[in-house]
């Protein structure tokens, strides 16, 4: 059954590529106009990035002179070393991506059960259920702080990077099942009623058929997931006290404060924590253009 | 073929919905131990006056008599409307009209490549840290040195130079243009995924019948991706209620209270005064507004699913 939905697929695109093949040779007045406008409206959402480009290379000397917007005159690393050397970057980013990595999987995974109950089983009172478990999303994070201050403090596991794992794989899993819930809702029914006349078990239905055909919307959620968490403030920065455990965003911001640092060495440091992020982001770009809810063919 | 579909029926033939409820132990537990439990804890310190040494005692509602009458924490909840327009209003608008022109004309007029790029540019404030975002776009906005004044200056504009968001007319302003800057990539992202899943051919035969950019997207565009449109609104109206990063780093919800959000004003209760019964009053104060907020949204949208079934 699902290579005639994949054959259904198959064919739409082919049809797709063939529009967009007659029509890209005639590109109006209005394309280029449209095309021009949304450039200038990504440049304005880059002109931060550039900014920083700008910066993060020049001596703070450079800087006092010649101000935020000129080209350095020379090209200097000083910034960026004393950054990397003071806080010890690799460590932060080492923590920071198994952290991220860990609450992305159980995230999805924790979603999946939720979601499969939910939006396949239907069971009774499943909107309240979800609002129940929307909750996770709802509370604002401050008020969870001294329960859960004081609850991993009586297992051991404050300043530990698993309160951070446990905590976000809650949160995170919230919003995860809030929408597949509703792309389950929306599961091609003809194939669950094929893998029943089977006689496929919930199990097998849920590990063989619903997981392989969601796989799109679940890396979706996978690069969402991991992205917040690595984005995450508050929480770690309560959690994390020793420097060993702390996250990048945690080592960043505690910059601010530091007298030592100049601009420029702000600029550097803001500059190379956003290599991982980026680097995650252009390997999995092609999974968010593939969508959410593609899972579901209707 | 008419058939009445019970209320206790899965979508799986012969599987009752009730065996189903398994699957939902290990989200409960996890759910119960991180954010039922410490939820009922904070309402039962909002009840409480405690300032983080000596045991909790119960005050009965002095907190929420005093929450009432709390000048600061009516401002707190009329600029969480400003953070509502800046973080949802405007981005799904910006949003929706971004990803239709993107998939329905940069996509097929220019190709799949620069479509991407697109993407990939708007989206690219939603990989930042809010810390890192904070930074920058407080160092952009300061008034020594910042490159907004810097530029204003060098087109020779420089009487406009102004402390951004340091002075009392501007701060909420530009916290609005960095919080939509900040969220604008995510309703992007969502909407022109779920426009994948639009038939292409549905679009060409609307165009054939001489349809416009504008009468297609809202005959096809609109009506397509609905759920991603319900999902962003909700999760976004969220976001903006519980807001504190970007105020915590680049205002401090100043000057004065006039860029403070429930958000910051319980964390400052709870951290800087040490009056965690106040700050636990509000915090619980801000998951009511939440609370009824999101219930108020998932009706419309249940609502709106049925119709459309039908």
């Amino acid at each position: 059954m699902s290579s005639s939905s994949m054959r259904v697929q198959a064919r739409r695109s082919n049809a797709g590529e063939r529009a967009i093949f007659h029509a890209k040779k005639n590109r109006s007045i209005g394309d280029w106009a449209i095309l021009v406008l949304l450039c200038v409206g990504g440049l304005l959402m880059l002109f931060p990035f550039i900014v920083l480009l700008l910066n993060a290379f020049k001596t703070a000397a450079d800087y006092q002179s010649s101000g935020p917007l000129r080209l350095p005159h020379a090209l200097s690393t000083a910034g960026l070393m004393k950054f990397w050397s003071r806080v010890n970057f690799p460590q932060k980013v080492w923590n920071s991506v198994w952290i991220s990595a860990l609450v992305a999987i159980f995230g999805v995974v924790l979603s999946m059960f939720n979601s499969f109950a939910l939006g396949i089983g239907r069971v009774r009172g499943r909107r309240w259920i979800i609002l129940l478990i929307m909750l996770a999303n709802m509370m604002p994070q401050e008020a969870l702080l001294y329960p859960l201050y004081i609850m991993f403090k009586g297992i051991n596991l404050y300043n530990s990077p698993w309160a951070i794992v446990i905590i976000f794989t809650v949160i995170q899993s919230a919003f995860g099942t809030y929408l597949l819930s509703s792309v389950y809702g929306t599961f091609p029914k003809a194939i669950l009623e094929a893998a029943a006349i089977d006689g496929a078990s919930r199990w097998r239905i849920f590990k063989d058929i619903v997981f392989p055909i969601s796989r799109p919307t679940l890396s979706v959620m996978l690069v969402f997931f991991f992205i917040w968490t690595w984005n995450e403030y508050m929480i770690p920065m309560a959690f994390l006290v020793d420097n060993a455990t702390q996250t990048v965003p945690i080592a960043i911001s505690s910059l601010s404060g530091d007298r030592l640092m100049d601009v420029t060495t702000t600029a550097a440091a803001s500059l190379i924590s956003l290599v991982p992020t980026i680097i995650f982001y252009l390997i999995f770009q092609r999974t968010l253009s593939r969508g959410i809810t593609t899972g579901a063919v209707k | 073929m008419v058939r009445l579909r019970s209320r206790e029926e899965s979508r799986i033939p012969g599987s009752p919905s009730s065996r189903f409820w398994p699957y939902l132990i290990p989200g409960f537990l996890m759910l119960l131990w991180i954010i039922i439990i410490p939820a009922v804890w904070n309402i039962y310190l909002s009840f409480t006056s405690y300032r983080g040494i000596k045991p909790p005692r119960w005050v009965g509602l002095e907190n929420w008599e005093r929450l009432m009458k709390d000048a600061t924490f009516w401002v707190s909840f009329r600029n969480s409307i400003w953070m509502i327009v800046a973080m949802v209003v405007i981005p799904i608008l910006l949003g929706l009209l971004l990803s239709s022109l993107i998939f329905d004309v940069v996509q097929k007029k220019f190709g799949a490549a620069t479509a991407s790029t697109m993407r990939a540019v708007y989206y690219f404030p939603q990989l930042l840290p809010i810390s890192i975002a904070s930074l920058v776009m407080g160092w952009i906005f300061r008034p020594e040195n910042g490159a907004l004044n810097a530029l204003l200056k060098a087109v020779g504009l420089g009487k406009l130079q102004h402390n951004w968001l340091g002075a009392p007319d501007t701060a909420l302003v530009f916290l609005m243009i960095i919080m939509i800057w900040i969220q604008l990539g995510y309703p992007l992202v969502i909407f022109m995924s779920g426009l994948q899943r639009v038939d292409p051919e549905l679009y060409e035969a609307a165009s054939l019948d001489g349809a416009n950019w504008w009468q297609r997207f809202l005959v096809i565009t609109l009506p397509a991706i609905k759920p991603e449109i319900f999902v962003v609104a909700l999760t976004c109206t969220i976001a903006a209620l519980k807001v504190f990063g970007p105020v915590y780093m680049l205002t401090k919800g100043g000057p004065g209270t006039s860029t403070i959000v429930p958000s910051y004003y319980s964390y400052t209760q709870f951290f800087q005064t040490q009056q965690v019964g106040y700050g636990a009053a509000i915090a619980t104060a801000l998951t009511l507004v939440v609370i009824v907020v999101s219930i108020v949204f998932t009706s419309v949208q249940q609502k709106v699913e049925r119709e459309d079934e039908e």
